[in-house]
């Protein structure tokens, strides 16, 4: 059947099972968005296409289905781009469609025109533009395909607005074969044996898990793996659900803001086993002195993340679920780690996770309250920064895919967006996205698409009246100069209502619980104005360049 | 150390500008290039050499480069066998009387004059580096008025051919 090129995009879009775009019209997709008028397909309307990305690489993370999002050419393609890089940073399977002038105008300067294959090159994993629409099916086949095997990340595929409405003929590929993209999914069964017998003969162990874990879903597996080598388990900011928090055998985050006993057992442990982790400086501290007495075995699916900050004695290229459960398999023994976990106690006595109450509220209690009145069950997206850090510290996540939260690239404005993809997947679930009064304002105009699409999404603001995580540096490292990090915020509990939505104003610390509760009753979309201790610190903390044992703060 | 790096690609618009911005966006210069198809128009042949100070920094690069979709294999010639060529044409201007001269330089070159119109004659070399290098400092007693080198290309000796990646 001869079909219009925008009407094979919607077909291919359908085919694929996905369950929701997220977008903004303009000039050069007006044909996609006929097409979409009566599709049947559920088209969320942002208010920016920055959240369009970020909302739909929320779903995907939340799902780990790939995520949608829909921009015109020029400004509306280059407003996608902090989304893709975010999504490219953390591995995150989305598809982003743009518009492009037609292909006689390219490269001529034309209106709303902006070169975004070239513009987004180094921040997909992919990206194609369609010259002829009899390559569309294979090339949207193909981008889905690309985008959620082996690494993930997100693939632009960028259609002139003439390829949009030229015709030709719909066959669906039912395959797709790239022979220049074939990932590596098991591990090498000789290495394989290798690492198990490393393993038996371990004293000191410690599982290293990032976010392959969540991305593979081998979380079973990883647990498996804890429990029958009694090792404990440290994760990483992408890694926080592969294991549950409650668990006897985790030690919380590592890194930068990680637990003491976390960075502490890193330092003493005779063997690492890095499960789906890329060794980010965030994690390793000063480079040269991580983890001096381990051997490191080293199981992740791109062969790039192999010895790239660390010299890597067993590696494993593979997808983490298999690679875990081909371990499991050939471990014939396992190692004797009561001293070693005798010794972890100790330390979890000596250092643990503190705060100090005040007169003020402690965002540290904000987010144990959330955490208590949605029974550890919500999803939790943060922005970046302070918000970030605490929300990662102090809330207990015992499930992968429960906390949404941008790693490696940073984002700031991230987390309302994504929470609003969070909640399109999961109507039923409780979303908080954990923001600071910096953070929110970054993508506030999302409370309108919220709202008119009843997405009730409930933001709770950490308002410290700073742009937070850089003043404690100013503090700590630039003798308290507070260069422009003081912000005059607008007042959110108005904003809120303009919007259509509640807002809530909470200033003591009694307060807290019964206003997360109202904001969880309440069947709209909520913001939670937290006024809390202004200068309130991330700890313990290392400070960038020093070895992870060389703990600020806290009691570390 | 310099590094000649062949690569085979899908022979498609934009994965030069791909293979590219991995050297760039490490402020890495590309020493040369040469691109052309191969027996198998789908695929084309990219050879290039590269200087680098920081080995660890190349070995990333080229497991970068791997994992472009559409690239289709790496192969560093730095510690194999291989043999290598460039292409270079000289135009001096000659009269009548350097004629001779130049025809029989050329034939030691091993080199060719391929063309001669007026007061100009082009010469052509094909050799490796070191070849090239000398052929050069001996031309320079003609009137040299253009230089143009093409990029080097490489072929691995013996029964080693770049093998696809893995499955």
């Amino acid at each position: 059947m001869k079909m219009k090129g925008a009407d094979i995009l919607i077909e291919c879009l359908k085919r694929e099972n996905i369950g929701v775009i997220f977008g903004y019209p303009g000039g050069s997709v007006l044909p996609i968005f006929d097409s979409l008028y009566d599709a049947g397909l559920k088209f969320v309307l942002t208010r920016h296409e920055q959240a369009a990305a970020h909302a739909a690489d929320g779903y995907a993370r939340a799902t780990g289905r790939p995520g949608v999002c829909l921009a015109t050419s020029g400004p509306g393609a280059t407003n996608l781009t902090t989304g893709l890089a975010t999504a490219y940073m953390d591995s995150i399977p989305v598809v982003a469609i743009t518009g492009q002038v037609k292909t006689s105008l390219i490269g001529n300067d034309a209106f709303q025109e902006a070169d975004v294959t070239g513009i987004t090159r180094s921040i997909t994993k992919h990206n194609y533009l369609v010259k002829d629409v009899k390559d569309l099916a294979l090339i949207i086949r193909e981008a889905f395909w690309i985008a959620s095997t082996g690494r993930p990340g997100p693939v632009l595929v960028d259609i002139p607005v003439d390829v949009q409405q030229q015709e030709c003929e719909f066959v669906w590929p039912e395959q797709v074969c790239i022979r220049s993209y074939r990932p590596t999914l098991f591990g090498h069964p000789g290495q394989v044996k290798k690492a198990a017998k490393m393993i038996s003969s371990a004293r000191r162990p410690l599982i290293y898990a990032g976010g392959g874990v969540i991305t593979s879903g081998a979380h079973n597996e990883l647990r498996e793996l804890a429990e029958k080598i009694n090792a404990p388990v440290t994760w990483t900011l992408m890694g926080i659900g592969g294991f549950p928090a409650t668990h006897k055998l985790s030690l919380g985050m590592l890194g930068m803001h990680g637990t003491a006993y976390a960075n502490h057992a890193i330092m003493e442990s005779d063997l690492i086993i890095a499960v789906g982790a890329r060794f980010d400086d965030r994690v390793t501290g000063r480079i040269d002195v991580f983890a001096p007495s381990a051997k490191i075995i080293h199981i992740d699916i791109d062969p790039a993340s192999i010895s790239k900050n660390v010299k890597v004695d067993i590696p494993m290229v593979g997808d983490a679920r298999n690679v875990l459960g081909q371990l499991l398999e050939e471990l014939k023994s396992c190692p004797d780690t009561g001293e070693w976990l005798k010794t972890l106690d100790g330390w979890k006595k000596k250092y643990p996770m503190v705060y100090k109450e005040s007169g003020r509220i402690k965002p540290q209690y904000v987010i144990e309250q959330i955490d208590a009145a949605s029974k550890g069950k919500a999803l939790i997206s943060t922005e970046v920064g302070q918000n970030q850090m605490w929300a990662a510290q102090w809330y207990k996540y015992d499930y992968p895919r429960t906390f949404i939260s941008s790693g490696g690239l940073g984002t700031m404005g991230f987390g309302f967006p994504a929470a609003m993809g969070v909640k399109v997947a999961y109507p039923e679930r409780i979303v908080f996205d954990i923001a600071g009064d910096g953070s929110i304002q970054m993508n506030i105009q999302e409370l309108a698409t919220c709202v008119s699409n009843k997405i009730n999404v409930k933001i709770a603001i950490l308002n410290n009246g700073y742009l937070g995580m850089v003043r404690q540096w100013q503090e700590l490292f630039y003798k308290r100069r507070y260069s422009h990090t003081a912000l005059l915020n607008p007042d959110f509990v108005k904003l809120a209502k303009s919007y259509g939505a509640e807002g809530i104003r909470v200033t003591k610390k009694e307060e807290v619980r019964p206003a997360i509760e109202k904001a969880i009753e309440i069947d709209n979309v909520v913001m939670i104005d937290f006024r809390i201790e202004p200068e309130e610190n991330v700890f313990p903390m290392v400070p960038a360049g020093e070895a992870i044992n060389r703990m600020i703060g806290g009691m570390a | 150390m310099r590094h000649t790096i062949s690569i085979l690609v899908e022979n498609k618009f934009g994965v030069l500008a791909r293979i590219a911005g991995l050297f760039s966006a490490r402020g890495y210069n590309i020493i040369s290039l040469s691109v052309s198809e191969t027996l198998d128009p789908s695929i084309s042949y990219l050879t290039m050499v590269v200087d680098t100070r920081d080995e660890k920094v190349l070995e990333q690069v080229k497991k970068q480069l791997n994992k472009l979709i559409d690239v289709i294999t790496v192969t560093d010639f730095t510690k194999k066998d291989y043999i290598d060529r460039e292409l270079m044409m000289i135009k001096v201007s000659c009269t009548a009387g350097d004629k001779a001269a130049l025809e029989s330089l050329a034939k030691k070159w091993g080199a060719g004059v391929t063309h001669c119109r007026g007061n100009t004659a082009i010469v052509e070399i094909v050799g490796d580096q070191e070849k090239l290098k000398k052929t050069l400092e001996e031309a320079k007693r003609f009137n040299i008025k253009e230089l143009v080198r093409a990029g080097k290309i490489a072929m691995a000796t013996g029964d080693l051919t770049p093998k696809s990646k893995t499955a």
